[in-house]
């Protein structure tokens, strides 16, 4: 992982074509959890049930943190959606023995379901700890697997995953560009988690490129990226959240 | 280790105890007890081979389950599996301490207990080697890990830790392992010698033809020279990388430049005392009161009792610049450990370490098996404890509140920790009658050393270099 990967101060990296990157206006986030809802339907997630769930079990790629802020009866709910940061430089991929977790060429933090043996070392090496592992054999029960996404994987019990920015669509997006010999605009590409959002609080889009939504979003003063001083470098940008979010 | 003055008279007198039996009495002396098999040694096997089929359902349950029968989550991604992994690790570590430093060091008193120790390496070691295989997720795809030409055309990860692990774990079995058997060849000889029936072809095999000729017997010194000092990087490596799986993340806790001495000091302070806890209940099992004497308990107690005080260092180190480094996830972890819930776990790691280092000071407790058997147990107790708190406790913690967890145990995971902890007691339980237990021809070397001479009508205790 030894590549000139200089990323500059707005995040952006170079030696590949593009760099994948979302942004999180907290600002906007409601904490109506429908990204996860979309989630959960675009990417085969299993419901595990509250039981599991209330033991930290919940399969979700994108986890609706919520924080309280106060002391009643002035207390505040914060929302902060947290999903895999995608990390230029993740902690999760050199730990993997594997090579399940690894930096793929365009730059995301692939996890690739067929290697995996279920060391779980990559959960526990990540800081943000968005690394789910099916405990279980994954059940959909009827009629959920009417709605499977059959561009996704069904995954096994025993592995690791995550959050993948929706490479489905990203793969989509960019091959059916190809075909018809157009370039990608900006915005084109929309993870599930960002389609859904009714406040319009997730941006996806190239930090690559200056002039992309995310760009533009990613230098707001009031743009930061989480543990920024761990130096994982994430491909998540969070925009900080003011006293609208109540 | 120089001894007060006062003591020396005892130990010699005991010492020349061996020195006034034939050879031939010490052959039986060693044999005998491992052809007795009285009734309350099959219940014991009997017992111990009952846990040891349940952990196995328990573990084919898991198998056949997932994981989630564990009391695994997230972020406690890793328990008990790892701990007790950490845990045997550690013990494996005084079999080698024991007999390739003390060989190095030619430090007289090992002699009768090389063979435990080092029958104590390779068979945590075993046990250990399990933990790693039980906590994979997929069990059944372990091999991937194993680096050899493949139709995946993938090798696996060297800069995994785990990978170094695997590596590590399996140098030092397979090196402990031929350390173990090397010793054993002239024993054999001697075991073919004196039975008869599927001892004596078993004997047979496992003597390679030995005679005792000189040139055999400078060849045997010279093979062990050479391991004894190719196996002490080995087994410095092995708790190292073990350490290194924790401290090469960023978990709170776990990313420390201390842990790889920290965890090799804490090894050699668990496995000399469970030596010692070990070597107290063979020797009142097999009857080798007459081998295994006060002098050795002395000399071993003294050892864990140093250990104890380096552990100790080692792990204030450690606390101390965490402690004052007052980051906020490490400053809530350190408040768990000394006055949330970790507090029980804390204190019973501190007093289980610490007293041990104390009561061990006396001679008393050192001499007297039974007490020796119990401050050394609570040694174990506290390293178990160790790495209870080390894994599954700083793993509750991390840099985000949110993703804050808890642990409860289940009885998957309990019944195959237990598995591995019955697993070796069996194997050794079964290894003690078919291997001479003590070091017979490392006796018989030993006691060239003290000897009573005849000078004129006196007959003149003796003692002399040699080797």
């Amino acid at each position: 992982m030894a590549k000139a990967e200089k990323p500059s101060a707005e995040g952006a990296v170079s030696g590949i074509p593009r760099r994948w990157a979302m942004v999180v206006d907290l600002d906007r986030c409601t904490g109506c959890q429908a990204c996860v809802v979309a989630c959960h339907a675009e990417n085969n997630i299993p419901v595990v049930g509250e039981e599991q769930a209330g033991y930290g079990r919940w399969m979700h790629w994108i986890i609706i943190q919520r924080y309280w802020e106060g002391e009643y009866p002035n207390v505040k709910a914060r929302f902060m959606p947290v999903m895999c940061q995608q990390c230029t430089q993740a902690p999760c991929e050199p730990v993997c023995p594997v090579f399940a977790t690894y930096h793929s060429p365009e730059g995301l933090n692939a996890q690739i379901y067929n290697r995996c043996i279920g060391t779980r070392f990559c959960g526990s090496a990540c800081p943000y700890k968005v690394r789910a592992f099916n405990w279980f054999r994954p059940e959909f029960p009827e009629p959920l697997p009417e709605q499977l996404n059959p561009d996704v994987t069904v995954r096994s019990r025993g592995i690791i995953e995550k959050c993948t920015f929706c490479v489905q669509r990203i793969r989509r997006a960019e091959l059916d560009a190809a075909a018809a010999e157009l370039t990608l605009a900006d915005g084109e590409i929309q993870p599930a988690c960002v389609q859904t959002c009714p406040p319009s609080a997730l941006f996806f889009g190239d930090l690559n490129d200056p002039d992309s939504r995310v760009s533009q979003l990613a230098r707001s003063h009031r743009s930061f990226r989480l543990l920024e001083h761990l130096g994982t470098d994430p491909a998540v940008i969070y925009l900080k959240g003011g006293e609208t979010n109540v | 280790m120089s001894e007060a003055p006062t003591d020396r008279p005892l130990e010699f007198e005991e010492r020349v105890l061996l020195a006034k039996r034939t050879d031939a009495e010490i052959n039986q002396a060693v044999l005998q007890p491992m052809l007795r098999t009285s009734p309350r040694f099959w219940a014991l096997v009997g017992l111990l081979g009952a846990i040891v089929i349940w952990g196995l359902y328990a573990w084919g349950y898991l198998v056949t389950w997932g994981i989630g029968t564990t009391g695994k989550n997230r972020p406690v991604y890793w328990t008990l599996f790892i701990t007790t992994f950490v845990f045997w690790v550690g013990i494996s570590h005084a079999g080698t301490m024991i007999s390739a430093v003390l060989r190095l060091l030619k430090a007289d008193w090992r002699r009768p207990i090389t063979r435990g120790a080092e029958a104590m390496t390779a068979f945590a070691l075993m046990m250990a080697g399990l933990y790693p295989l039980i906590h994979l997720g997929r069990v059944w795809k372990f091999y991937w890990m194993i680096p050899y030409p493949n139709n995946r055309f993938m090798w696996p990860n060297f800069q995994s830790p785990l990978m170094w692990d695997l590596v590590a774990i399996f140098t030092y079995l397979i090196g402990s392992t031929l350390y173990l058997y090397l010793a054993l060849i002239p024993d054999m000889a001697m075991a073919r010698d004196h039975t008869n029936g599927w001892r004596y072809r078993l004997y047979r095999i496992l003597g390679l033809g030995w005679r005792g000729t000189q040139g055999e017997w400078h060849k045997l010194h010279r093979a062990l020279g050479i391991f004894s000092v190719v196996i002490i990087p080995v087994f410095l490596s092995v708790h190292s990388i073990v350490s290194w799986d924790f401290a090469v993340t960023i978990q709170p806790r776990w990313h420390s430049t201390i842990f790889a001495p920290y965890f090799v000091v804490g090894a050699i302070y668990s496995g000399l005392a469970a030596l010692a806890t070990i070597l107290v209940i063979v020797r009142r099992g097999m009857q080798l009161q007459e081998f295994l004497r006060a002098e050795h308990f002395n000399a071993l107690g003294r050892l864990v009792m140093i250990a104890g005080m380096a552990w100790t260092y080692f792990w204030f180190a450690g606390f101390l610049v965490e402690w004052y480094g007052n980051e906020p996830v490490t400053r809530e972890l350190i408040q768990q450990e000394v006055a949330g819930h970790l507090a029980p776990l804390f204190y019973l790691q501190m007093v289980a370490n610490l007293l041990p280092i104390a009561l061990l000071a006396l001679r008393r407790v050192r001499t007297t098996p039974g007490l020796l058997l119990a401050s050394t147990l609570l040694v174990n107790v506290g390293m178990y404890t160790e790495r209870m708190l080390i894994v599954i406790g700083s793993l509750q913690r991390n840099d985000l509140p949110f993703n804050w967890g808890t642990y409860r145990p289940t009885w998957v995971e309990l019944s195959i920790v237990a598995m591995t902890f019955a697993g070796f007691a069996l194997l050794y339980t079964l290894f003690s009658r078919i291997v001479p237990y003590v070091p017979v021809w490392e006796m018989k070397e030993g006691r060239l050393r003290y000897s009573l001479r005849r000078i004129g009508r006196l007959l003149v205790p003796t003692a002399a270099e040699i080797e």
